[in-house]
């Protein structure tokens, strides 16, 4: 018998999982809630999203060709999440070329700077977000108005979000009770029906897209709940200390990008903790972050950058949140 | 709901091609070779020379110290030579090669189909005639059974698990020995059993051969033997996720079995216990499963240790067009074997046939941390780590991260979907580290 055999150590076998599948996964799950902002913000959300996501890949291909000179990634589906995740974190009336400029620092600096995939500390969606937050504060704080505005848009019909809405009263002296009134009802929250960045208003959709990837098991269930569960259970102290000075825990837990953050960009599991304690203990400061800065900060919203603080203490929770051994021995 | 061990595992396709075909005798080669290094410990000293006449189970080597296993030959005929000869994996053993004429038994071996029922034996009688016939633990790890049956000072054994759970895909060979062997190996238990001085024994079966199940738990007549089905999920065969899953008992980290009371032992070592107890017969046959999907006829067969591997491939159709890799074992833990000549040994399950296109690793990405590695650990270890650690030689810090618990199960490379080779490079890690803890220990 003379036949080159291939030898190689175990395991001879290979899970069916790969780098593409996990990706695509993840644009399927996005796809409901995109459907979502295509439907509440029309030619606005289509040309955002679109405008994005070509960018980004765009970059990460002339980075890869020109400066890395490596062969390129771009097939591999992270690009286009990171387009995505953009566009879900802009609103609809953004300037062409500030959707670019974003793509480019989500791209470039948030990502390729690092050494592409896999390398990167923080989230580059969102590195790109808070760019133009700070460079660009009026246009990335005027929110078209839902179903009105979806044949416009940069003249589109603009108005403030829940969260702006209720911060802005609350430091005034309003009761709660009495903003509440003014404010969008929660069902509209639910399905979508307020202002906001593109892919953070329909919490039905974006819950869609979770379930979705659980099943799949892209994601597990340890960073979302223990991060909303946080958001839920800090705002329900606050509120129940006053209930007329401080918003109650739904409506934190519905407006803003609280669902956003915790499903599609908490998870990332390249800036994310490795260990299911690591994870859980990220999922509880990314939740205790974004209420201090939501009541207590300068900015009504504080999802992005509760995620990327704790971005940075990844590798720090990577040190110290081991997983159980299996017969660990008790010093 | 059914029991499992807790932490991690997966659960591979598992292509149980040959569940279905009963053991075949496989006619006995021309010349067989029989290293004498078959078991984990010493190589054993070869008792016999150039032109000796050898009848089958007579002693060729005999064991060298306490870690170390008698080898017996498998057939009647003449030593040809003592020479050093390739093993499967290609690295020369000392090896006797028989030329086989006819097929003449050593007269003190029953040969008899007889089930032999009452234990005569004394419990030291009965580890004395283990060692004796040179039994070693036939799952694959080939670890000296005598070792396991003598119980160190200060511990105590309370419990005798036969592990019949056979996770690795492909491989049926311990399935049909439960189906087909039922009696002798309940016997064998018992005799397991009175060798450790235990009053309670659990064989561990997979619930995906619900026929073994059926058929031992009818068979069994005792009623301290319990016949326990389990969830199907990988690396259940190995001792501490198998004991963890039956009794709830932790293997402590660096520990034996033995640190929590249990001692496993494979259903192919508790049958060959039980022949040579029972029947005077050495270890010289095992059954070994040939599989693989481009094979026309996947099968189990009874073979004579030191019959090469190529007779086994030729009595199930010869090796397919498209094979890219044979492995002896299974796939998740088997070896590439690079000599198709080599001998089937004492350790030998299965040999499986791989197809060229699932022959190769995919291309080496990035690590994107998706954790999945560090999940499907059973032991709880951070593959991913243990990987950047042995790249980058930092080797205390490999150690203080636990890399010598690791199994070896393979199940981090298995589920990465950046087809890392987390294992290899944890191997590569495991050797530096145990050479700086034997070192350290020598000062």
């Amino acid at each position: 018998m003379n036949k080159l055999l291939t030898i190689s150590p175990s395991p001879h076998l290979h899970g069916d999982a790969s780098v593409k599948k996990i990706m695509y996964g993840v644009i399927i799950a996005m796809i409901p809630a995109m459907l979502a902002s295509f439907f509440y913000f029309g030619i606005g959300a289509v040309i955002t999203t679109l405008v994005a996501v070509v960018s980004a890949l765009l970059f990460e291909y002339l980075i890869q060709r020109f400066m890395l000179k490596k062969p390129s990634s771009i097939t591999d589906g992270s690009a286009i999440i990171t387009g995505i995740l953009l566009a879900f974190n802009l609103p609809s009336n953004l300037p062409v070329h500030l959707v670019i400029i974003g793509a480019f620092v989500a791209i470039a600096i948030g990502k390729m700077s690092f050494g592409g995939l896999g390398n990167n500390p923080f989230n580059p969606a969102l590195v790109g977000r808070v760019f133009l937050l700070i460079s660009f504060p009026v246009q990335m704080t005027s929110w078209p108005t839902p179903i009105a505005s979806r044949l416009t848009y940069i003249d589109a019909e603009t108005a403030a979000t829940p969260l702006a809405i209720v911060k802005e009263a609350l430091k005034n002296g309003e009761p709660f009770s009495q903003i509440i009134k003014e404010i969008p009802s929660y069902t509209d929250m639910f399905i979508g029906n307020i202002g906001g960045s593109l892919g953070e208003i329909s919490v039905v959709f974006l819950l869609i897209g979770f379930v979705y990837m659980l099943i799949r098991k892209i994601i597990t269930w340890h960073i979302p709940v223990s991060m909303l569960g946080t958001i839920f259970i800090f705002s329900g102290i606050l509120w129940l200390v006053n209930p007329e000075s401080f918003a109650d825990p739904v409506f934190h837990i519905l407006t803003g990008g609280a669902m956003l953050g915790a499903i599609f960009m908490a998870t990332d599991m390249v800036t994310s903790p490795m260990s299911i304690k690591g994870q859980i203990v990220f999922g509880v400061g990314i939740g205790i972050l974004t209420v201090l800065i939501r009541t207590f900060g300068a900015y009504p919203e504080g999802v992005s950058f509760a995620i990327l603080i704790m971005n940075a203490f990844v590798p720090l929770i990577n040190t110290y949140m081991k997983p159980k051994r299996f017969g660990e021995v008790v010093k | 709901m059914l029991k499992t061990f807790p932490k991690g595992g997966v659960h591979p396709p598992e292509t149980k091609l040959s569940a279905n075909e009963a053991i075949q005798v496989l006619p006995i080669p021309d010349s067989v070779t029989i290293p004498i290094a078959q078991h984990i410990g010493a190589p054993s000293t070869p008792v016999v020379k150039k032109g000796d006449k050898i009848l089958v189970g007579q002693l060729l080597a005999k064991s060298s110290g306490f870690v170390s296993a008698n080898i017996h030959s498998s057939v009647s005929g003449t030593v040809q030579k003592i020479d050093n000869v390739p093993d499967s994996s290609g690295y020369k053993r000392q090896s006797v090669i028989i030329k086989v004429e006819g097929d003449d038994w050593d007269e003190n071996i029953d040969r008899s189909k007889e089930v032999k029922d009452d234990i005569s034996l004394s419990k030291e009688e009965i580890i004395k005639k283990i060692f004796d016939s040179g039994i070693v633990g036939l799952g694959g790890a080939t670890f000296p059974s005598h070792v396991k049956l003598s119980i160190p000072k200060g511990k105590t054994a309370e419990i005798l698990i036969i592990n019949g759970v056979e996770c690795e895909p492909y491989l049926t060979s311990d399935h049909r020995l439960m189906l087909e062997r039922s009696e002798e190996l309940i016997v064998g238990t018992k005799i397991l059993m009175k060798a450790l001085g235990v009053g309670k024994a659990i064989i561990g079966i997979e619930n995906n051969k619900p026929d073994a199940i059926e058929k031992l738990n009818k068979v069994n007549d005792n009623s301290s033997i319990s016949i326990e089905a389990l969830k199907v999920q990988y690396p259940q065969g190995g001792e501490k996720q198998l004991i963890k899953a039956l009794t709830n008992r932790e293997v402590p980290s660096g520990g034996l079995p033995i640190d929590v009371g249990a001692v496993v032992h494979n259903v192919g070592t508790a049958l060959a216990v039980y022949e040579a107890i029972q029947k005077n017969k050495p270890l010289f046959e095992r059954i070994v499963t040939l599989t693989g999907k481009s094979v026309s006829k996947p099968a189990n067969y009874l073979v004579r240790i030191g019959t090469p591997i190529s007779a086994i491939i030729e009595r199930s159709g010869g090796l397919p067009e498209d094979t890219g890799k044979v492995i002896n074992g299974g796939p998740m833990m088997g070896k590439a074997v690079n000599f198709l000549d080599a001998p089937v040994t004492k350790g030998t399950s299965g040999i499986t046939i791989m197809p060229d296109e699932e022959s190769h690793r995919g291309i080496i990405k990035d690590c994107i941390r998706c954790a999945r590695c560090t999940q499907v650990c059973p032991i709880g270890l951070e593959p991913y780590l243990l990987m950047t650690l042995t790249e980058k030689s930092l080797f205390e810090r490999l150690e203080k991260n636990d890399v010598m618990d690791c199994i070896e199960c393979g199940s981090c490379s298995y589920t990465c979907p950046s087809d890392r080779p987390l294992l290899d490079y944890i191997r590569l890690g495991k050797v530096t580290v145990s050479k700086i803890i034997r070192a350290r220990r020598q000062q």
